[in-house]
């Protein structure tokens, strides 16, 4: 499988979740883990940014909108100012147009309804 | 009771709890994901959401004591996480519930956000004992299949 320039290893993909639900993280990483993709978990936004502070890289972020400390549109923002270069996915139960577009704007390559599925 | 006795009565369950509208499309999805590395995966959590929305309800209860200085926005907010994480794992009629409260929290109508409340409160409980039936009955046939 081809590998992104942002994978930490070089062989295996790599995405981290950042979500502050628990139930949301376990779905999410269970489903990576069947498709062969290392994973990794942040419970905020702010975590996901002090993970690639400390030097973390990441192929794929499945980034949730609505977190406490920092939410997912400022960590996206965050983690594009700092030149982080992943395919960020942003993961929401927001439907409405305005919102996801404010979601969009953030950094986002990809936006997807909550909740994930396989085909998604 | 044998084998195929108890897959036919796990079964008959399992078409209830979609048949009656308890359980949507999403549970399907997560019982697809479950393998022999992990295979009460569904079951572990429903354990992990039914653990943390005791938190989601607590803090539901105290942001509508706080009468007539509610605070709609954050009651929003935590049914918005409350229904996120129940419609997870597909708890169709709580996501339901979940959706009627928002609604009534748009409105500013605390009357029908306490009745809603306690409607979802009932149907979480009520989901809670049907699932854990459901997962007793599942392992049993899981055991007398490997007898």
């Amino acid at each position: 499988m081809a590998t992104s320039n942002g994978s930490s290893t070089g062989t295996k993909i790599t995405a981290l979740v950042v979500d502050d639900d628990r139930v949301i993280n376990a779905i999410h990483c269970k489903r990576l883990n069947k498709l062969g993709i290392e994973n990794h978990v942040a419970a905020n936004g702010k975590e996901a940014v002090d993970l690639h502070c400390s030097g973390k890289k990441f192929d794929l972020i499945l980034m949730d909108r609505d977190m406490p400390i920092m939410n997912g549109i400022e960590a996206t923002r965050e983690l594009r100012a700092m030149g982080v270069r992943s395919i960020i996915v942003g993961v929401s139960t927001r439907s409405i147009k305005q919102e996801i577009q404010e979601f969009m704007d953030s950094g986002l390559d990809d936006y997807q309804e909550k909740p994930l599925t396989s085909s998604k | 009771m044998d084998r195929k006795q108890l897959q036919y009565q796990v079964a008959c369950m399992r078409k209830s709890l979609f048949d009656q509208g308890y359980l949507d499309e999403q549970f399907n999805q997560l019982e697809d994901l479950q393998d022999e590395a992990n295979p009460n995966f569904v079951e572990e959590v429903v354990t992990l959401f039914y653990s943390d929305s005791a938190r989601f309800i607590h803090n539901i209860e105290q942001a509508m004591i706080n009468k007539p200085n509610i605070d709609y926005g954050k009651l929003d907010d935590y049914m918005h996480q409350f229904k996120g994480s129940s419609s997870s794992f597909g708890a169709k009629k709580v996501k339901k519930e979940c959706s009627q409260f928002r609604e009534c929290c748009s409105a500013g109508n605390i009357e029908g956000c306490i009745k809603t409340f306690r409607q979802l409160k009932l149907e979480h409980a009520t989901l809670k004992r049907k699932l854990e039936t459901y997962f007793q009955l599942v392992k049993q046939a899981g055991i007398a299949e490997r007898r």
